[in-house]
């Protein structure tokens, strides 16, 4: 691969980095992250991933743009609205960078079909951006079943919490949270609120991750569970301890087909 | 006795419980929390039977994500 003079000016703050260099570019700009979820996480995560020049990018989601998205989900805007949020996506990265393929799949997630969308253009990487447990244990377990690493995260109010998964460099979102809880003891971010600006943070740290495994370089959070507190200003990593008695990446896995658990609905 | 939960330090007069523990941290669902008593996972069946020590390191992990179980 040889870059174009633009692209040489487009990423040289990168290729001036030792740890990208041309070398790197050209690994970013060769890389495939699915991102599931184009709302509050998932936005900010997929715009800094476009403007890196990770070559394909997929966005999930089959929502449509609200204007109550717009305090936070930044990858839409007001034009945007009734739009469905994986098209309104795509144009905002076509728009940032041409090097960008995207990949739209304009569908929730279930266990019928993210086995094929992962396996779809074989991700590199996953960035679970979605907002609801079934989905996040769903993602979880596909994830493993298919030796893939993502990056889990959550966000409500001013907190918000994110750790990585990679194949055998540590435990998997299950083996620290088990089950997702009742549906009714959840309450959803439209009844809790969230603060805009969570998303762009806790999004732009599974951006990092992302980058980093794509590169090779640096700590991940794996075996760490980094929890934000807004209000007090203060991250803090927990090491995770390890469950190897976990059923989806344990010593003696039993779960081996993906579970649709049931969700409240979420719209009113 | 001094203990750690979730970062900060805590000063009990007696020996607790992890339930106790739970009950005083006002954590409003243990059955939904992931509890992490020094390096390993503590099952919620196992909130009764575990005694908090001086120095221990407690976690408390909440589900996040959309809404949050407290
Ligand atoms: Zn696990």
């Amino acid at each position: 691969m040889k870059f174009s003079q633009e692209q040489m000016e487009r990423y040289s703050r990168h290729i001036i980095l030792n740890e990208v260099g041309v070398k790197g570019q050209i690994k970013l700009l060769e890389s495939k992250v699915l991102i599931i979820g184009t709302g509050g996480l998932g936005a900010p995560a997929a715009m800094y991933l476009a403007a890196a020049g990770v070559g394909t990018i997929g966005l999930v989601d089959a929502d449509t743009v609200e204007l109550s998205n717009l305090q936070r989900q930044i990858i839409h805007s007001t034009k945007d609205v009734g739009k469905p949020k994986v098209i309104s996506g795509k144009e905002t990265i076509n728009d940032m960078n041409p090097d960008v393929k995207v990949m739209t799949y304009h569908e929730w997630v279930s266990s019928a079909n993210i086995t094929d969308i992962i396996k779809d253009q074989d991700y590199d990487f996953i960035i679970d951006g979605t907002d609801n447990f079934p989905a996040k244990f769903l993602i979880n377990d596909a994830c493993v079943l298919l030796h893939k690493p993502f990056s889990h995260a959550g966000i409500i109010r001013f907190s918000g919490q994110t750790m990585t998964y990679v194949p055998g460099q540590g435990p998997c979102y299950r083996c620290v949270f088990l089950n997702p809880p009742a549906p009714d003891l959840v309450p959803s971010c439209k009844e809790a609120g969230v603060l805009g600006v969570m998303g762009g943070i806790m999004g732009t740290i599974q951006a990092s991750e992302a980058i980093k495994y794509l590169l090779g370089i640096g700590d991940l959070l794996t075996g760490r569970l980094l929890v934000f507190e807004a209000l007090d200003m203060e991250f803090r990593t927990v090491k995770l301890a390890s469950r190897t008695n976990c059923v989806v990446c344990g010593e003696n896995p039993t779960l081996k087909d993906l579970i649709d658990y049931e969700q409240r609905a979420c719209e009113l | 006795m001094k203990i750690r939960v979730n970062g900060n330090e805590v000063l009990l007069e007696k020996a607790v419980s992890l339930k106790e523990l739970l009950t005083l941290q006002q954590v409003r669902t243990p059955e939904y929390v992931t509890v992490q008593l020094n390096d390993g996972f503590i099952s919620a069946s196992g909130f009764e039977d575990t005694t908090i020590n001086d120095g221990d390191v407690i976690e408390f992990l909440y589900f996040m994500g959309g809404g949050q179980v407290k």
